[in-house]
């Protein structure tokens, strides 16, 4: 059952984005399934290596698990957008009718459907951030004037992205990716943000405040919004279980 | 003056068509926002005007004369700038002048702190061929954070003379117009160390080979990069060797694009940053700062809790600055001209003491204890740098409104005069933003207006209502940003603003800064209120007065509970507002005001005084900001706010007072 899978580690994402492992029960009542049938599926997926179940603790992704989980939250939240700005599909209704369509959305129909919808950040119901896609672009302008070749031969990204918002104060890191239009994306490249340049979060004022960074010697503030649209390098796989300790 | 005939050579060379003026000699200061260009605008021609600390402070270009040597210069302060790829109304009247106007020598100012992005902005300029000259400020600042500039080697690689400056002292300041008239004797325009990656550099180079073969027209490096990224203004469609060279840029943009992975504007931007990096590299000698007091400062006054303590503290530690300062003014003046009141006796005895000299003391009264105060603790706090913090501080809040932080800094320059307030909404990118912003603006209860609601129901009633009834307009200005947001949704993704050091003001500065404005109330308010109050005062004597309030004492009687004179006050209140406390002075005859007026008239007069109109000097401001429509529903939308409110306020409020 390949769908029910994407369906467990979409769930398993969006329940450990706050670096905690996901339980049993908090699936279970997600997904509306029994815990008996979660558990069997949990030792399944661990089997698969997608997820690192120890009982009692819940699980949490691999990488392979998180890769998958996080393209299924992005496919999930894309078609959102689209059926709420494009067809008007109603609020309530756009979360039921993703769920029935991620399964079957192709990578190369979501980029296109990336682009047609000009990159959105945020899904129609509950304001979630959409997640970066996995292609090697620093720019969705890149991405948008690529048009050569098939969509296979279009290079993965080699470094998993977090947003700037997800780095830890004080940490550098370098800007990997930004989201936005043409318009914003210069700004941020006017301003000293280009690609490829080291970033350094100073201060990230609490309730989805602005954010200070240090950026070639001076010192900027970014709207939440802004800053959850520039991605930077994650940072080694040891810092990482720092950030969630 | 010889130095025309070489700056039109200059522009020509340039590939941009001269200008011409009477032959006077025009100097335009350009640069990043927060360079001190103002400041270096204020010490070379005297003339008095804004020189903020904020994102965008300098909200119109300044003009100004500059006696230099028995020469007379033309100085010209422009909005700071970020790029040439324009983001906000303010940029592009900087662009637009740039590129029209033809400035016979661009003084770029750049901050010594963070060289690397403003290099970046005069990379451009030197890109466009134009005739520069650079200004290094905020070398003092540079210095205490063990930052020094190697000016010499700057001057050569960028090709252009640099001169060293500290305008708060005015250092160097003279020097740089020296630099620029030399430059026009001597041009020195070489562009020959500044190049970015060679991929890049040979594409240029190809197109420039083109557009030389092709066209009469002077090339430069600008058309040919602009080209690159698929810009090009002055391309007209049926020019086929121009289109022709259009498809070249394409195809060497698309290698570009392919050998870089990224988009071709990125590419653009990189490269620049780079050269600007590796030349600051080079010019720059640091070492190991300690950790800097605007940093834990910053830790302060933006941390999260006591961040807004400290900013509600400021804003009532302002308000009750200027109520005690604004009642000891009134005392000492109203005494003195008390002493030395005559026997009244006879209609033009009373209508010189009763109408001028009471007219006359409380202008003076309003203008000094009230509007001079604020105007000097504002631009002091913008001075130092505190209003970014402001703006970072209110951001979140702001975005329940739909709005960001950079909104709050024109509201809280409102506090002053709403005038330049709804200017600074300028720096804003979004025309919904802005329109809104400018509209609550209008809403903030000035210095004119704040004097009566201190020097009214403060004095004469008690604080806590005069604290009550400012309280109430600011949730009204919230409950009216929550209704505008309501209709015109967000569509801003948020703040991208600079964070500058902080710096402690020059007390001159502050001064000026403060004089500037504060001057226009006292040479056409004063004048205008001695005037007003000799006319009513007349007109009082021989009960013409009737005539005028029986008109509007439906509004202001019936539905308000208002004494009727009030209907003549709020007339005369559009042309300025602190007419509306000196007015009411004057009516009372020297009196004390509760003798004409109940404790439920000041309050509902003060509600409505404080919402009704803008003054007339706003109106002329939002007209040309946002338009006739927009100004009309604004102004119409005031007034309906502040009768409806105000009536209600009268039967509500009678309750308790």
């Amino acid at each position: 059952m390949h769908n029910s899978t994407e369906e467990y580690l979409e769930a398993i994402y969006n329940l450990t984005r706050d670096g905690k492992a996901a339980s049993t029960s908090e699936i279970s009542k997600r997904l509306n399934i029994s815990a008996a049938s979660v558990t069997e599926m949990f030792k399944k997926l661990a089997g698969e290596d997608y997820i690192s179940y120890s009982p009692y603790h819940g699980v949490t992704l691999t990488n392979k698990g998180s890769a998958l989980g996080k393209k299924m939250a992005r496919k999930h939240r894309l078609l959102e957008r689209f059926l709420f700005d494009n067809l008007k599909i109603g609020k309530d209704k756009v979360h039921n009718e993703a769920c029935a369509m991620e399964h079957t959305l192709s990578d190369e129909a979501e980029r296109a459907l990336c682009l047609s919808l000009k990159y959105p950040d945020r899904c129609p119901d509950d304001e979630k951030m959409i997640p970066p896609c996995d292609l090697d672009f620093a720019t969705c302008q890149e991405c948008r004037e690529w048009n050569k070749g098939n969509f296979e031969e279009l290079q993965k990204r080699k470094k998993e992205v977090i947003p700037l918002l997800e780095l830890k104060a004080s940490r550098e890191a370098t800007i990997a990716f930004i989201r936005g239009g043409k318009g914003m994306l210069q700004r941020l490249c006017d301003m000293g943000l280009t690609p490829g340049t080291k970033i350094r979060v100073s201060r990230i004022a609490p309730l989805k405040g602005p954010v200070e960074i240090n950026i070639r010697g001076s010192k900027l503030a970014l709207g939440n919004r802004v800053a959850g649209n520039i991605f930077v390098e994650a940072p080694d796989k040891i810092e990482q279980e720092e950030r969630k300790g | 003056m010889k130095d025309t005939s070489i700056s039109t050579d200059i522009r020509d060379t340039a590939g941009v068509i001269g200008n011409d003026n009477d032959g006077r000699l025009t100097l335009a200061l350009v640069g990043n926002v927060n360079v001190g260009k103002s400041t270096i605008f204020n010490q070379l021609t005297g003339l008095v005007q804004e020189t903020g600390n904020w994102g965008g402070k300098t909200v119109e270009l300044k003009e100004g004369t500059l006696s230099h040597h028995g020469l007379q210069i033309d100085v010209v302060d422009l909005p700071g700038i970020y790029s040439f790829a324009t983001y906000s109304v303010e940029e592009q009247a900087t662009q637009e002048y740039i590129l029209t106007q033809k400035p016979d020598v661009i003084i770029n100012v750049v901050d010594a702190t963070s060289l690397e992005r403003n290099l970046f902005f005069t990379l451009q300029l030197r890109e466009m061929g134009l005739p520069v000259v650079l200004g290094i400020n905020y070398n003092d600042i540079a210095r205490k954070k063990n930052i020094r500039v190697d000016t010499n080697l700057l001057q050569e690689i960028l090709g252009v003379p640099v001169v060293d400056t500290i305008a708060i002292k005015g250092i160097g300041v003279h020097e740089l117009v020296d630099a620029a008239l030399e430059f026009l004797d001597e041009p020195v325009n070489n562009t020959s160390r500044l190049k970015y990656g060679i991929e890049v550099e040979n594409r240029i180079d190809k197109l420039l080979e083109l557009l030389n073969n092709g066209l009469s027209e002077m090339p430069s490096r600008w058309q040919a990069i602009q080209l690159l990224e698929g810009k090009n203004p002055a391309l007209s469609a049926d020019d086929k060797e121009m289109s022709a060279i259009v498809m070249t840029a394409e195809k060497l943009a698309g290698e570009l694009v392919s050998m870089h992975g990224e988009d071709i504007s990125t590419i653009i931007a990189a490269e620049r940053y780079a050269l600007a990096a590796s030349i600051t590299e080079k010019v720059i000698s640091r070492k190991e700062a300690a950790r800097k007091l605007s940093d834990i400062m910053d830790n302060i006054m933006l941390h999260p809790i006591f961040g807004y303590f400290i900013f509600f503290l400021t804003l009532a530690a302002i308000l009750i600055v200027v109520s005690l300062f604004g009642e000891w003014v009134t005392g000492v003046i109203e005494g003195f001209f008390e002493s030395i009141k005559p026997e009244i006796a006879g209609t033009a005895m009373d209508i010189f003491w009763n109408g001028g000299v009471i007219g006359f003391y409380a202008a003076l009264i309003v203008a000094i204890g009230f509007i001079l105060p604020f105007f000097l603790i504002l631009s002091w706090l913008s001075e130092s740098g505190y209003l970014p913090r402001i703006a970072f501080l209110m951001d979140r809040p702001c975005h329940t409104i739909g709005l960001h932080g950079m909104s709050s800094i024109p509201l809280i320059m409102g506090l002053g005069c709403n005038v330049p307030a709804c200017m600074a909404c300028r720096v804003m990118q979004n025309k919904r933003d802005r329109l809104i912003a400018t509209f609550l603006t209008t809403m903030v209860p000035c210095a004119a207006r704040t004097s009566i609601v201190l020097g009214l129901v403060g004095a004469f009633i008690g604080w806590q209502w005069a604290v009550g009834i400012l309280f109430f307009q600011f949730l009204l200005i919230y409950v009216i940003g929550l209704i505008l947001n309501k209709m015109m949704p967000s569509t801003s993704p948020g703040i991208i603003m600079e964070i500058p050091e902080y710096r402690w003001p020059s007390l001159k500065n502050v001064w000026r800064q403060a004089w500037f404005r504060f001057k226009e109330f006292l040479i056409i308010g004063v004048p205008l209120i001695v005037i007003g109050s000799v006319i009513i005062e007349t007109m009082n004597v021989y009960n013409w007065l009737d005539y005028l309030t029986d008109i509007l004492s439906p509004l202001t009687v019936s539905w308000l509970g208002l004494p009727a004179f009030t209907g003549v006050l709020l007339i005369f209140g559009i042309l300025r507002k602190e007419a509306n406390l000196a007015l009411l002075f004057s009516f009372a005859g020297g009196a004390a005001i509760t003798t004409i007026m109940t404790p439920l008239q000041m309050v509902v007069f003060t509600i409505v005084i404080l919402i009704y109109i803008p003054c007339i000097s706003t109106i002329a401001v939002l007209l040309k900001e946002t338009g006739l429509k927009s100004t009309t529903l604004m102004v119409l939308a005031e007034i309906g706010l502040a009768i409806l409110i105000g009536g209600i306020a009268y039967r509500l409020l009678g309750l308790f007072l």
